[in-house]
């Protein structure tokens, strides 16, 4: 009786899920009426704005995912062993993004590096491409470095570290040929979520008025009816392709074969 | 002056000294332990000559050069780790290889120190092998080659062999020892175990609170120990209550026997003292040159094959004591009377 609710259970969390997909799906395909074809897919792919607008997105999550790297995993590797006592508070800050609206992180930017302040950052589009990419990075931090906190934890960290340390080398090394490789999973992860989180971001690209595909997907989904459907479809096959690779990367690093 | 000089070194964490006044001098090639319980200060003391703590005073000098304001990756002392340490990313080669690279030792030289260094430890086919393919015994082997690649001056082993079951641990402790003396390295050795300590050292201290209590060859520490502490943590031991009937020709009264123990005593006549002995030094029944024979109750049997262990009530104290098991002669039998025998020489004067 028990699994019998249980599979219902399943069931309706399935349909939840996929019902709408379908839907989505199938509507993306009846742009040519009375019959199904890849019509809407051909017009958002062949579209130069399409192109510009996805290409720059993910330029700018590349970036971001370089950043947020070179920023969280020493400042994590670093709390962990070092100052422990301070990840409560570390914690707390990587969680703000969170609850602080990126409207509002973006109005702050604007405010403080508008082109009359002392660092003027908007006054370019480098430089603002740069605020941009700070951020992302902001908006990516939860997820970035409770997945590199994770993989830290399932190494043990001062040893590896000391037992470096006593064969000569100094914290870059540490950090690029013991550190990176072995949390390199939870790393891809973050830098997955990452990836997902820039391609959709609309609200800080908007207001920066930086040509990115959120604030695209934003200006189809408002004038077209189809084309919006087959974006839908075309982010979530990118989002899956990154959930895979996430998955083929550990499971064809060698040394993550057997549980350690 | 010693090739690794430790004087006056002080550590506190907090409140709490963990390390006082701990003074050692280490000759080339020696193989010294730091015995002691948990909490006594000797893997701080390890740490602090490793540089991953800084002493809060005293100086650690090697081969005559200060090296307490050195980073730990300056220092050239390799160190082998309770938990292995190996780096799972790398492969056993490239493992024992880490330090030579970061040395800038050339790719054809650092191959034929990582052949050299597999088959000192004895394993030469394992280079290809990732850490979490091979045992525990072989990790650790693999560690110890990792840390001798890079020819350090010192070598640091912190309680290797206790995350290891008993028959690796005999085993490796002998292919350790073996080649410490075939590379003539200077090392310290951390544990807790005063079997392993006995067994490989050419000198033991024996630490507590802290402190050095006593530092000497095995043979001395065992026998002749100079505090309690040192007595009781080293081996088992049988005490006695006894009396000062002179000091000078070192007469003791015990048990209601009285008997010389060949050597003047510090305490005035009278002084009460506790005398010590070893189980293997008290004899069941009588025997030639084991002057002192005490009447005694046997209280406890335990066969445990070549050796039973006897317990037994004399002179209002329980003593512990060894005999080989013979086909011929059963153990005695719990409740049964007997006699103890020893010898005055083995008798051992507990200081504080």
């Amino acid at each position: 009786m028990t699994r019998l609710w249980s599979y219902g259970a399943l069931a309706i969390g399935i349909l939840y899920f996929l019902l709408p997909l379908y839907g989505m799906s199938e509507f993306s395909l009846r742009m040519i009426r009375g019959e199904y074809s890849l019509q809407a897919y051909y017009v958002v792919l062949g579209d130069a704005r399409f192109q510009a607008t996805f290409g720059y997105s993910v330029l700018m999550a590349l970036v971001t995912i370089v950043f947020g790297v070179l920023l969280v995993v020493p400042t994590a590797f670093w709390v962990r062993l070092k100052l422990p006592g301070l990840r409560p508070y570390i914690e707390f800050i990587t969680l703000l993004p969170l609850v602080i609206p990126s409207i509002v992180i973006v109005f702050g930017y604007i405010r403080l590096y508008n082109t009359s302040s002392w660092l003027p950052l908007t006054g370019t589009a480098m430089g603002t491409n740069i605020l941009l990419m700070f951020g992302y990075a902001t908006l990516a931090l939860p997820y970035m470095y409770r997945a590199v906190d994770t993989g830290l934890r399932t190494i043990d960290v001062a040893t590896l570290t000391e037992a470096a340390q006593s064969l000569g080398a100094g914290w870059s090394v540490i950090l690029a040929r013991i550190i990176l490789p072995n949390v390199l999973g939870a790393v891809l992860s973050g830098a997955f979520l990452t990836f997902a989180i820039v391609i959709g971001e609309f609200t800080m690209a908007a207001l920066l008025d930086r040509p990115a595909f959120g604030p695209y997907m934003q200006l189809l989904g408002a004038n077209r009816a189809y084309e919006p459907a087959a974006l839908a479809v075309i982010a979530f096959a990118i989002t899956w392709a990154c959930m895979g690779l996430i998955q083929l990367v550990t499971r064809f690093s060698k040394h993550n074969r057997v549980a350690r | 002056m010693a090739f690794l000089d430790i004087s006056h070194l002080e550590k506190s964490f907090g409140l709490l000294r963990v390390v006082k006044d701990f003074s050692l001098g280490i000759d080339k090639g020696e193989f010294i332990s730091l015995l002691g319980p948990s909490g006594c200060g000797k893997t701080t003391v390890l740490r602090m000559v490793a540089g991953f703590e800084s002493p809060d005073q005293g100086a650690i000098t090697v081969d005559g050069a200060n090296i307490v304001g050195l980073k730990p990756n300056q220092r050239k002392i390799g160190m082998v780790f309770q938990a292995y340490a190996l780096f799972p990313n790398l492969t056993v080669a490239q493992n024992v290889a880490f330090g030579l690279s970061i040395a800038g030792v050339g790719r054809a030289e650092a191959a034929e120190r990582v052949a050299e260094m597999l088959a000192l430890i004895g394993l030469p086919d394992k280079g290809p092998s990732y850490p979490f393919q091979l045992s525990g015994g072989q990790q650790q082997r693999v560690a110890l080659a990792r840390a001798l690649a890079v020819r350090p001056k010192v070598l640091l082993l912190d309680e290797p062999l206790s995350a290891l079951d008993a028959k690796i641990r005999v085993s490796l402790r002998t292919e350790i020892r073996e080649i410490q003396q075939r590379l003539g390295i200077t090392t310290i050795f951390v544990t807790h175990d005063q079997e392993e300590a006995l067994s490989i050292s050419d000198r033991i201290v024996v630490m507590n609170g802290g402190i050095a209590e006593q530092v000497g060859a095995p043979f001395e520490i065992y026998n002749r120990p100079n505090t309690r502490f040192v007595a009781n943590f080293v081996g088992t031991l049988n005490t006695l209550a006894g009396v000062v009937v002179d000091p000078a020709a070192g007469m003791v009264e015990a048990g209601g026997r009285q008997f010389a123990l060949g050597r003047a005593l510090d305490g005035a006549r009278g002084a009460a003292l506790t005398l010590a002995l070893r189980p293997e030094a008290v004899h069941l029944g009588r025997a030639p040159g084991r002057e002192v024979v005490l009447p005694a109750t046997i209280t406890d049997v335990h066969f445990l094959g070549s050796v039973i262990r006897l317990r037994a009530e004399a002179a209002g104290a329980s003593l512990s004591l060894d005999t080989f098991n013979r086909a011929d002669t059963p153990p005695p039998a719990v409740g049964a009377t007997a006699e103890v025998s020893f010898s005055a020489a083995d008798v051992i004067v507990l200081g504080d």
